[in-house]
This record gives C-alpha cells, structure tokens and sequence, in this order.
C-alpha cells in the first residue's frame, strides 16, 4: 500500500483496488499522518492490544469450551477431582486446561490479559483525566471510553463466571443478593437474570452469549469510534516549544509508528505469554465445581471489581429497613448502588463539570500538566484514593492474615478512612501542586541554583543563579491559570433582581472552589523586574513578592512562602 | 512546520487578566539532535545488526514452541503440565517479543527522528458549510410532507414505538421461568425430613455430636435426586449448619426452646446479606462468620448478627431426635432464608 | 451336659468361676475402654516422666490436676492426640496471650511429647494419636478429600489450605507444612478456633482422605507460580506489577529519544 507509482506486480494491486475503492485518497491523507511521542499515550495501545489478545485467546477457548450447566462426571486426570459431578462448563474447563494441549497456556494469557485490559484502561484514563486531554472538542470521546470501562467491566465479570467453578458461584450469588435488594422489582429480576430460582440452568449460556457476542462486538464497535475521533481530533500533545492548539508536532504513522506501535503489540503480547507461561491464574480445579454449600476464605472477585466488594464489606447492617410491611436493604444498595454510582457519575460528568466553572469554550490540543490544574489534580487523587480504599477492603481478610491485624479493626479503619482520606489526598495533591507551581515561578524568575557562592566587595554573599533558556521556560510559562467565574450582579442599575442569579451565584461558588488558589505564570514584566530589581549581576535578583492572585487566606500566606525564597 | 507562535494562549478568553502582549513568545521546536546511528555509520551498522539478531530470537522462540509441542506431551500430572506450559508458553514469548522488541529499535535507532508538524483546523464547520446542511435537511423534510400530514406522523411513531413488542413480550414472558417467587419462601425440608451430612449424605444421631462439633448438613433426599440439577437450586436454599453447644451457654427465646435438642442447634447457611454460605464457625466464640463481607453472627444467641453488614439473624431450622436417634427437622423454616427482597415479609 | 453338670460340685469350681469371670470383665473392658486406655499399661513410665513435665511446664495455667480455669480449658478427658497437636506443633506452652496460640518450633522434642501426651490421656479417655496408617496419605482417595475438605474446611483454611482470617485478629493458619498426623489430630480435636470433627462427622478414612488431597496440593499449581493460592487479590496485584509495571517500562523505553 506503500505507493502508487512503483513498477512491477505491487503497483497492478494498487492500481486495481484503487480504481474500485479510490483509496489512494485515503492512503495519501493517512500514511504521514502525525503522531506526537510520549510514552505514557502508549496506555491505551495496551488497552487496545490486550482487547486483540482477549479476542485471539478467546477465540482458541471458545473451541473447547461447553457453555453448559448439566451435570456430568469427571474422568479426565485431575485426581482431586475423579468421579465427581460437575458441570458440562466446569468440565471442558478441565479438559481444555489439562488435556488440550496448549490449551492451559490459552486460558492463562486470556485471563491475564482481562486483568491487564482493565488496568491498562484504568491507566489510560488517569493519564487522559490528569493532562486535561476530556477538554473540548473530547468531550464526547471520554464518554465513549468511560463506557468502554463499563463494558469492560461486564466483559470481565461476564467472563470469570463461566468456568461455574465454586468462586465465581459464590460471586454470581452474591450479584443475586444485590439484585434481590433492589426495591419493588428485585426479585423479578433475580428470576429475569437466573431463569428461575438461583442458580437455575440457564446463567451460563446467558453470560456465555453476553460474553463473546454482545460485549465484545460492543467495545469492537466503541473501539472504533474511540479511534475514530483520534483521527478526527487528531492526538493531544504535551506543552513544548513548537506545540500549540492549532498545530500537531511529532512523527508520521508510516514508517515510524507503524514500527513503533506495531512492535508494542508484540512486547504487549509477548508479556502476556510470560505471564501465562510463569504465573498459575484461577486455578478453578482447586475451587472445585459450583455447589451451594461450600465457600473458600479469600473469596474476592478479580481485582476491578473488588471496590465493590470492599463497599458491600464496609457498609454496617444497621441500614435495613422494613416500610409498610416491604423491606428495603440500604445496607445492600448504598454500597453496591448509590457509591459506585457516585463514583462512576463523577468520572462521566467532570469534563462537563469543569467546562461549565471554567466557561471556556476553546479547543485545547496542548496538554495540561497536572501542578497546572491543582483542584482537578487533587479531585483526581482522591477519588482514586477511595477507589483504592474500597479495593483494600475488599482485601481486608488478607490484610488481616498477611499483616497480623484483626478484620474488625480494618474494617473500622477503613470505615472512617473512606470519608476521611480522599478529603486529605484531595488537599495534599493540591498543596503539593501549588508547590510546585511556585517552584517553577522561582526557576522562571531566578535560573538555576549552581552552588557557588559569590562574596561582594562590601562582604555581601549570593548564590549565582544559572538563567533558564527559552525551551525550559516555555514549559513554565505557557499556561492559562483560570479565575473565577464572574457573573453578572443580582439587581440591574435600575434595581431589577435578575433571573437565574441564583444559579449564576451556585457555579460561581463552585468555580471559586477550583480556581480561588492559584499561581499565575512569570510574565515578562516580571521577569524584568526581577532582573532590574537585582543590581549585583544579571545572573541572580532580588524578587518581588509572587504574584499571587485571589483572595483567600491560602494564597496570602503563598506570598511569605515565595519571598523568603532567595537569602542574601 | 507551522508557525510557533500561540496566539491562542494571549487571547484573555478565561478572563485571566494577562494583558495580550505579556506573554512570553513560543521559542519553537527543540533543535534536533543527531543520534549515534546518524552521525557513525558504524554505529548504524551495529544497531541494524542488533534488530537482525532480535528477529532471528523471535524465529528460534517460534521454533521452540513448535518443538516443545510436539515433544512434550504432558500425562495430566500437575508437574508435567506445569512444565509443558511453561515450555510453550517461553517459545511463545521469546517469538512475540523478539518481534516488538526489533521493531521499537529499528524504528528508534534508524527510521528518520526530524519532528513533523501538522497544521490543525477546527472542528466546528464553517457557516456555510452548516446552512447548506440546514438547508439540505429542510428540503428533504419538505420532500416528505411530514409537517404537513400530522396522522401520519402520528402513525409513524407508534408503528415504531409498537413493533419492538413483537421481541419483548416473548422474551420477558420466558426469560424468568414461571415467574413465581413465591418459591424464595420454601425449601424442601418439611416435618420429619432427616438431617444427613454434606456432601457424604450420611444421617446424623445426636450422640454423633461432640461439644464443638459443626456439620455441614443438607436435606435427606434419596442419593439419585442429588445428582440431579434441581438438586443444586434445592440445596442452594436448603443448606443448613448444625452445631453443638454447651446447653448451659445457648441463650434461647421461650418460643424456640423446643427448637433445639440437648444443646443441639441448626441453622440456615445462607447469609442474610447477599446469600454467601456462612460457614467459617469459631468453637470457642460460638461466632459464625461469612467469609465473604464479614457479617458475624453468634450462633449461642439465636445467630444475632454481632458485626458486619447483615442485618437479621439467620433464620433457625426447628429440629428433634426421630425414634431411632436420628436428627430430623420438625418444620421447614418459618420466615424465607437468604438475602432480603422486597416481598420478604408479605 | 451330663458332665458339666457333674463337675459342678468340683471343689475347684468357684477358683474356674472366678478365674472366668476375671477373664470376661477385663476382656470386656479392654473391648469396651477407650483405647487410650490400653496406653496406661504399655508405659507407666511414660506417664510419670510425662506427669513431671507437665507440672514443670502445664500446671501453672492448666493447675497441678489439669482441671483448667477461668479461660484456661480443662486437660481431663482431650486425649493423647489434643496434646500431641498442641505440644507438637509448638502451640504450647504458649508464649504470650494473644487472640490466638500460634505455632512456633516444639518446646519438647518427640520422646518428651508422647511423655506428655501419655500424661494427659492417663487422666480420662480422649481421642488418641492417629497410626501411620490412618494418616499416610497415600492410601486416601484425594478427590474424596478436596470435596470434604471443601465443605468443612476451605472457609477458613482456604481451597488449597492457604490459611485464611477469622475475626478479631485470630486466624486459620496456612496447611501446607502441616504433618498429615497434626493435620489428622487438629480434625479430631478441634483445637481453639476449630470446630471437633470427631470420628462421627468425617470419618477415619474421609480424614485420610482430606490429608491426600492437602498432600497433593503440596506439588503446586499445574500453571506456574502459584501465588501464594490465595485467589484473585494476588492475582490482581500481580498484573499492577508485573504487567503494567514492565509495559509502562518499555513505553518508556519507546517514546525515549535514541542517543
């Protein structure tokens, strides 16, 4: 496809296809097309090349596999397991693993490679939510991929029932717990999703068919459309001499990404396979075929969804409430409903969100570094503090046996640790953020600390300063610091109260609550000043106080902070 | 490459304050550096030689794997799969990373690094470009009289609104069984129902209990009826834990004195939380803990929850000594096992 | 007949009697007896010594008649095996108070335990030590085992017999340095936490069984490194470190300019 001028049996292809396709067009806007560098936009590629591996292994197991609840007995060689009743689904798990060969190495990288896509996607979106790249015009793409987590969520979930294995039992029976405690019409849909009573016969065919058809043709298609708007956008970039909103600045697709990437598919699928060939995954013949009785210690489900599981361990029971004779179990619903359904609406609004305190209506192609942004930064990190909060909790038993501690006290630990910690991760990350802020104000006005003193003729010392060239202030300097929203007064001039003050008044608040603390980037003013301001030498100056804007008692005390910065 | 400067950043859009012309100017792109490979020809010789080699890993992995296959054939103990998953699953890894390891250095040490720059444009359309849409949508509205003719707009949308119907109504008429949920409220135990052992079906004396001693126990039923799958959704709801106490500590309720026998008592297995079997009990507490969120429940106080997320306490299956010594259930439970629904308590 | 009945005058007659009647009642009681109680004849050495030990090293918790207190339980009648487990395994003497005794290397070597044991076992029947051959593993039938082992044991000693928590800082420890005899022992005993599982709820040959399916877990996963066998967190920890670790590395590597 390379070009349509070359001679011999290679330009009769193309010759061919394009007169019925017109696909040179599409090969001479695509083939150069630029990509900026930066490793951390590999994140979704391993999203990406994880989902291929996902479909490549799927695929080999779908071969094997028996999506079948009857019952069966097991011959195959596995001696913990002779003779005993099983499943036909719990059985050519069996058989594929052990007596398929190779097969057991296509279950281990499939299941792997579940684990990684949803890290990998995880990853992805801390990246895209900490640089700013959900800004306009992306709105709409980050929505496509927070649904994309979603179904990668039920892809995963979907998956890890199938082997009808004693641990994934117990999870799905747990999912009929939550169902059933869902008001007026939870037991119907305990029958709707079961067929029946639980576990009925029919739960295996059904996530079987949601597995391999409905979910993975609907991230196929949400991939797509991912990408697509990649193409259209064209891809972010990080700040930089050269970059702007109007321009794209690194390597074209053909040769070097086609290399690049490409060859990452290879490392992502190579990691896989060793992770497959090394590391045992759901050994499901240790947790035996699904029966109601028994249950194992350290049952969890894989680890995306364990926040839910550490949510449904933290709530206390006291929430359950009979009203009028019906029940209404807020012990089940608020930590499998209400908190994941703050949490993940949260994730889906915050470009919204922050679109409307901010009223910026531009397109931002330039990337946002995190310090930048300090209360986005920081919500950030606290909602992944919770997230994580909840992960551990739902690993307390093991935290508990690995850590010598007792359950009951993690739990409480965690319990208040919920509320309390993203809070506190919330004002660190910003503190931290500002803090770094203003050490870039201090590089910008001042270079570089060398380390040699210099003693003046009156007995002064100084420490010269090495000024920072353009490129290392170009990175400090070009960004926007928002301010508050202003908006327009209650009463006109002839005292007439305004409609829609008050909601005016409510985002104006929220938008304080963003941008109230915040360093404005070194002007040149100021940078000359600095200068001036020092008579010694050019290298080193005096400053003037930071130029802190905003009211608050916060960025009062920023200015001490930054003027004691430099000692004569 | 297209102009560096930003004009984007000195326009005062979010109301920064910045006068446009303070701002410093965009230096523009960073100098391009050579790299050993383009300044020695030596040096590029060597990384191409490097990539070369790369590639011949990944042909000797795939080849490997291949023998591996054919000459491990493991004999289903774990050591020999162990080692024939391994085996594969090297050469499959030295053949996927040989590959995406040459082609990374290939294209770092020897493809063109000049940075391009592409010009961007906005994705907003132009005006015209929008009325003309506008525009092309009118005609076609018009083209079709729908503004015109409300009966058949009315039309239209119920034959749209209805025909999804002809799927769903089968689907949910079928898709939840008979739809009786009046079953979450029995299990198969009934007045004089054995209790026999899980998963052995052995039956149980009371002299077969020691201070202690917890069985697992489920309904008995004759040994083929277990081996079915109805068996499974029974058993799911039937499951029981049968533990014996010092009589002096069992703290029981004046109704349910006649429950238990010499110390002797049952109870439901199903959490009353979610449904997870609860089963991890502590001898020395009398604490019945779920394994799955924690809900503790002290089995001498008519399993009242003492920690956790469950609220009730599990439901108590009423049981007694039969003529020959065997522990049988007196009744079924009197309120449903397992999780809580709506309906639970109509 | 005729004959017995003649004889039955015979002046030594009440000597036979008496002689008969000795032979039935010890008989009987050697049926009948506890079998720990066959113990008290074979060793009253064993028992002495066993006694001196134990007021040495028992009788300040367990009191010089091993009649317990408060929280401390009451030795007459646990049997040679409780001390066996206990003793053996280093639970005992124990330590320090905490929300369990944990197993520690033995305070007695093997002779001094049986010395113990034998003690223990003179002061009421109790179960006993189990013989090589109820707990050799090879004789059990593993895929009986894991189905017991999973409906009474994998909730707190988890399905490979990892060990797993119970609440309030105790837990069930890990299975797989366990001794098929210890393992057999704590089954019968219920020691602390466990609940008894005596010879009525899982039989001599079902314990046997349940210690071939442990011993078998002893070679492993058949797909690699187990991970500790304790399910999905590892698992999960595991693709953080190992996978996303190493891939975020070689992007690094990727988008790194060539030097």
């Amino acid at each position: 496809m390379s070009t349509t001028q070359a001679q011999g049996p290679l330009a009769g292809a193309a010759d061919y296809l394009d007169q019925r396709t017109g696909i040179a067009s599409v090969v001479k806007g695509f083939a150069r097309k630029i990509f900026p560098d930066h490793w951390s936009f590999l994140l979704g590629e391993i999203a990406l090349y994880s989902f291929v591996v996902l479909i490549i292994s799927g695929v080999f197991l779908t071969m094997f596999f028996v999506p079948s609840m009857g019952l069966v007995e097991y011959t195959g060689p596995v001696s913990t397991m002779s003779g005993q009743l099983v499943s036909e689904a719990f059985n050519s798990t069996l058989r594929l693993s052990f007596e398929v060969r190779g097969g057991l190495l296509m279950r281990q990288i499939h299941h792997w490679a579940a684990l990684l896509f949803m890290a990998a996607i995880v990853t992805h979106m801390m990246r895209v939510f900490f640089t700013g790249a959900f800004r306009k015009p992306r709105e709409l793409n980050w929505m496509v991929g927070f649904i994309l987590m979603i179904l990668g969520l039920a892809a995963g979930f979907t998956g890890y029932s199938l082997p009808d294995d004693v641990l994934s039992g117990n999870g799905l029976r747990i999912t009929d717990g939550v169902i059933k405690a869902i008001p007026v019409i939870g037991a119907y849909m305990s029958y709707f999703v079961f067929g029946g009573e639980f576990p009925g016969g029919d739960i295996i065919p059904r996530l079987f068919t949601i597995h391999i058809l409905v979910v993975p043709a609907l991230i196929l298609a949400l991939v797509g459309l991912h990408l697509l708007f990649v193409v259209v956008h064209k891809h972010t970039q990080y700040p930089g001499g050269g970059r702007t909103d109007k321009n794209v600045v690194g390597f074209p697709l053909f040769p070097i990404y086609v290399a690049k990437a490409g060859g990452f598919f290879f490392i992502v699928f190579g990691v896989i396979a060793l992770m497959g060939a090394t590391m045992a995954i759901n050994n499901v013949w240790n947790y035996g075929p699904y029966d109601p009785s028994p249950v194992g210690a350290g049952a969890q489900p894989d680890w995306y969804m364990l926040f839910l599981e550490g949510s449904l361990r933290l709530m206390p029971g006291q929430a359950e409430f009979v009203i009028g004779g019906y029940t209404l179990s807020l012990n089940v619903l608020i930590p499998a409903v209400v908190i994941p359904g703050i949490l993940f609406t949260f994730l889906a609004v915050y470009p919204f969100l922050e679109s409307a305190v901010t009223k910026d209506k531009r397109e931002h192609h330039v990337l946002d570094r995190p310090r930048n942004v300090p209360v986005r930064t920081g919500l950030g990190v606290g909602f992944l503090t919770a997230f994580i909060i909840l992960a551990l909790a739902g690993s307390n038993d093991l935290i508990a046996t690995h850590f010598s501690l007792s359950i009951n006290s993690i739990t409480w630990v965690f319990r208040i640790g919920f509320f309390v910690a993203p809070v506190l991760a919330f004002w660190i990350t910003k503190r931290i953020c500002i803090g770094l802020q203003r050490k870039d104000r201090e590089l910008v006005l001042h270079g570089h600390e060398t380390g040699r003193i210099v003693r003046f003729a009156d007995g002064e010392y100084i420490e010269v300063h090495k000024p920072i060239n353009d490129q290392e202030r170009w990175l400090r300097v070009s960004y926007d610091a928002h301010k508050p929203l202003e908006i327009e007064p209650r009463e006109d001039s002839r005292g007439v109260r305004r409609k829609g003050f008050k909601q005016d008044a409510r985002l104006q608040k929220l938008s304080r609550f963003f941008y109230e603390d915040r360093v404005e980037p070194v002007t040149p003013t100021e940078l000359a000043a600095a200068h001036s301001h020092g008579e010694h030498d050019q290298i080193d100056a005096h400053a003037p106080a930071a130029q802190l804007a905003g009211g608050s008692g916060a960025s009062v005390s920023d200015h001490d902070a930054d003027s004691h910065g430099h000692q004569h | 490459m297209s102009e560096p400067k930003n004009p984007e950043n000195a326009v005062d859009v979010a109301g920064t304050g910045a006068s446009e012309l303070d701002r410093f100017p965009d230096p523009g792109m960073h100098e391009h550096k050579l790299r050993m490979a383009d300044k020695d020809p030596k040096a590029a010789k060597r990384a191409e030689a490097q990539v070369v080699i790369l590639f011949v890993i990944s042909i000797v992995g795939t080849i490997g794997m291949l023998i591996a296959y054919f000459a491990i054939r493991p004999e289903g103990t774990t050591a020999s799969v162990r080692n024939a998953n391994l085996a594969l699953g090297l050469g499959m890894f030295f053949a996927l990373m040989g590959i995406g390891l040459a082609a990374v250095h290939w294209a770092k040490t020897l493809m063109s690094d000049h940075e391009k720059s592409e010009d961007r444009h906005a994705q907003r359309s132009a005006d015209d470009v929008r009325e003309a849409a506008v525009a092309v949508l009118k005609e076609g509205a018009a083209d079709s009289g729908i503004a015109r003719r409300p009966v058949l707009q009315g039309a239209v949308v119920t034959a749209l609104a209805l025909f999804p119907l002809t799927i769903v109504v089968p689907l949910i008429s079928s898709v939840g069984g008979d739809w009786d949920i009046s079953k979450f409220k029995h299990t198969i135990w009934k007045p004089g129902t054995r209790l026999a052992i899980d998963p052995t079906g052995r039956l149980i004396k009371a002299s077969d209990l020691t201070i202690g001693s917890v069985v697992h126990v489920i309904p008995d039923v004759p040994a083929e009826e277990r081996r079915s799958h109805h068996w499974i959704a029974e058993k799911a709801k039937a499951i029981v834990l049968l533990v014996r106490l010092d009589p002096a500590i069992l703290k029981e309720t004046e109704e349910r004195k006649s429950w238990s026998y010499d110390g002797i008592v049952a109870y439901s297995k199903i959490c009353t939380h979610v449904g997870c079997p609860v089963a991890l009990y502590e001898q020395q507490t009398h604490h019945l803990l779920c394994p799955c969120h924690q809900s503790t429940f002290d089995v001498a106080d008519g399993a009242k929850v003492v920690f956790g997320p469950a609220k009730r306490p599990l439901p108590q299956l009423p049981i007694m000594v039969d003529d020959e010594g065997y522990l049988v259930a007196q009744d079924d439970f009197d309120e449903p096992v397992g999780p809580s629904y709506w309906e639970r308590l109509k | 007949m005729k004959a017995l009945a003649a004889r039955r005058h015979h002046r030594f007659t009440p000597v036979v009697l008496l002689l008969l009647a000795l032979l039935v009642t010890g008989g009987l009681y050697a049926a009948l007896a506890p079998t720990s109680a066959s113990a008290d004849t074979a060793a009253t050495d064993d028992i002495a010594a066993g006694e001196k030990l134990f007021l040495a090293n028992c009788a300040t918790c367990h009191g010089v008649n091993a009649e317990g207190r408060d929280e401390v339980p009451s030795l007459i009648g646990v049997g040679s095996a409780a001390v066996n487990f206990q003793v053996g395994t280093g639970r005992m003497p124990m330590a320090m108070n905490g929300p369990q005794a944990e197993a520690k290397p033995a305070q007695f070597d093997a002779k001094q335990t049986s010395q113990l044991a034998a003690y223990v076992a003179s002061l009421g029947p109790g179960p006993s030590t189990p013989t090589a051959e109820q707990v050799d593993p090879a004789l059990g039938d593993p895929s009986m085992g894991a189905q017991i082992f999973r409906t009474n044991c994998a909730m707190c000693h988890n399905a490979v017999g990892a060990g797993g928590a119970l609440s309030e800082g105790k837990f069930a420890p890990a299975l797989t340095d366990t001794t098929p005899t210890h393992i057999y022992e704590a089954m019968l005993t219920g020691p602390q936490s466990m609940p008894v599982f005596n010879d009525a709820t899982i039989t001599p040959e079902e314990k046997r069984d349940v210690i071939a399916y442990l011993v078998e877990q002893r070679e492993g996963s058949a797909g690699g490194l187990d991970l500790g066998g304790i399910g999905p967190v590892s698992e999960g920890l595991w693709i953080w470190i190992v996978g996303i670790g190493s891939l975020i590395g070689c992007a690094v590597w990727i988008g790194a300019k060539s030097s």
